[in-house]
């Protein structure tokens, strides 16, 4: 009896490369943003003060996304503020990961008191409304790049430790687990080498899915102006500059909030991409 | 005595009953097995049989210490298992090994077969473990091009035999076989147990093959166990349980066996 999810392929490399691609791209935007950038993020020149997109009527070729209300250039920006959203995006992703996959495994493999415990804390911790918790933890811990990832690990590790928990149970009881028991592996040996290895698909797609969610979080503290020094370029502190002047310049709110879109899209479609191709009955 | 291998003196094993748990303290327990006292001897290849909760599988999982008894007595070539921790279980385990029910579910769908039966090798501390895997694997009649396939890649007999192999790879003295065909279609059923027929008698295998059904048991096994709510209601040579059954219950599974002709009778 074959495994009938192997036979449905839908578009097998296509999402991974599409969302790989935006993403590499991203990177590489980030690494080299001051040798990319046209202009310095942070100079104005009011004189060039919402000069519109390249294509449209009285543009400036040197600024070629336009600029803002300051004068300042979109593209140098963006380029820049893209180097605060992938930190973010991987530190806190990763961190996040670390800590909820690995009290998720504890609470759905040991089961028992630590289950009680970690479940009773993960149901407190999502009653809270989490973008007021963020603030609050901001307003606490000072505003800064370190404050920010700690508000997300903070605030997200309950969505891996909920998904991954169920994992591990569902996983825990199946008898490839009692085989190992059987065959005299230890519980510890027993949660990291036959149970992780099956949860781990899951836990990339979570993965993935957080780093967008990263970069939400820090483009919405950015946004109500808690996330780093105002002067920083970052896409949330864009969009919101741009809010205020989006019937006189457009541009200045939409390509950031595009790229913001992009991004936070292909984190989610990398992880299923990634979670198909590790699976070896779907690949 | 030394011909022995298993000594299980009234052993009790009960389950919490969470259907009853009050608000506060515990839930009351279900006793599964209600004090059972049998011995199995080596070679011998004990058929335990009984309706579904009857306590067959319970059974066979506390003797190989997958469940830890209320009290009574496992003796395991003459060492006491019943309360054993796991550490000082772990050197004992290569004796003790199980088929189980489910291939699909107890073959790890991570690994390759050839991991899969490496794997219990390598934690006892084999070495030689691909030399090992080739002969298990010819042993239970599968290609050695099999070890880099995963699980969802073979049939469900295919499974059953990967199963198998990884539990006569370690070369255990016991061996454990919950209802092992029952997940099979008949012509897979009849595959298995012509193999494990063989293997009994090709590794003097001790075997205690755990089913619901009496003509797979008839076939396989020397002796018979046989199991009614927790307790033993018969415990006799094979050839005598089908000739003269002792207890009413066993009357009742032997007339359940569904046959070609109605009128024949077991000899």
């Amino acid at each position: 009896m074959r495994d009938a999810r192997g036979d449905i392929r839908q578009l097998p490399g296509l999402r991974l490369w599409l969302s790989g691609g935006w993403l590499l791209l991203l990177v590489l935007a980030a690494i080299f943003a001051p040798m990319l950038s046209p202009h310095d993020p942070l100079e104005q020149d009011l004189f060039a003060a919402r000069l519109p997109p390249f294509w449209e009527q009285g543009a400036d070729p040197a600024y070629l996304l336009g600029t803002d209300s300051l004068g300042r250039d979109l593209l140098s920006r963006m380029l820049y503020g893209a180097r605060l959203a992938l930190t973010v995006a991987l530190v806190a992703g990763t961190l996040t990961c670390l800590v909820g996959a690995t009290l998720g495994l504890i609470a759905g493999y040991y089961r028992g008191w630590a289950d009680l415990v970690i479940s009773r804390l993960v149901d407190i911790w999502m009653a809270f409304p989490p973008v007021l918790f963020a603030i609050l933890l901001i307003a606490v811990l000072g505003t800064g790049l370190t404050s920010i990832i700690i508000a997300i690990v903070v605030i997200d590790w309950t969505r891996f430790s909920r998904v991954v928990r169920a994992e591990a149970m569902s996983q825990g009881a199946m008898d490839y687990v009692a085989s190992a028991q059987v065959a005299g592996r230890s519980r510890l040996g027993i949660a990291l080498a036959e149970i992780l290895p099956n949860v781990l698909p899951t836990i990339v797609a979570l993965l993935t899915l957080e780093m967008g969610i990263a970069v939400i979080v820090e483009a919405i503290l950015s946004f109500v102006n808690l996330s780093i020094s105002t002067d920083e370029p970052t896409w949330g502190g864009m969009i919101a500059e741009g809010r205020t002047s989006i019937y006189q310049a457009w541009w200045v709110l939409v390509f950031p909030l595009f790229a913001l879109f992009l991004t936070v899209l292909s984190f989610s479609q990398l992880g299923e991409g990634l979670k198909e191709y590790f699976d070896p009955v779907l690949r | 005595m030394s011909d022995l291998i298993y000594q299980l003196k009234d052993l009790k094993v009960s389950f919490p009953d969470l259907s009853q748990k009050p608000l506060l303290g515990a839930a009351p327990r279900t006793q599964v097995l209600k004090g059972l006292t049998f011995d199995v001897a080596k070679g011998d290849v004990l058929g335990i049989v009984g309706g579904s909760g009857s306590g067959k599988s319970t059974l066979g999982r506390t003797m190989i210490r997958l469940l830890e008894p209320d009290s009574g007595s496992v003796l395991f070539e003459g060492s006491e298992i019943a309360h054993m921790n796991e550490d000082d279980l772990r050197p004992l385990r290569k004796k003790f090994q199980m088929i189980f029910q489910d291939p699909m579910s107890s073959l790890n769908p991570r690994r390759q077969v050839g991991g899969i039966i490496a794997g219990p090798m390598r934690l006892q501390g084999f070495d030689n473990l691909s030399a090992r895997v080739n002969e298990a694997l010819e042993m239970v009649g599968l290609p050695k091009t099999f070890t880099n396939r995963y699980p969802h890649e073979l049939s469900g007999g295919q499974r059953q035999r990967v199963g198998i192999a990884r539990a006569i790879a370690l070369r255990p003295d016991f061996i454990l076989a919950d209802e092992i065909v029952s997940g099979l279609d008949v012509s897979s059923q009849a595959q298995v147990l012509n193999l494990l027929e063989q293997l009994v008698r090709d590794l003097g295998l001790t075997l205690a093959f755990v089913s619901h059904d009496l003509s797979v048991i008839r076939r396989l096994c020397s002796r018979i166990l046989v199991l009614h709510q927790g307790e033993i209601v018969e415990n006799a040579l094979t050839a005598n349980l089908f000739s003269n059954p002792q207890a009413d219950y066993t009357r009742t599974l032997l007339d359940a066996i569904p046959l070609p002709d109605p009128n024949q009778v077991w000899e």
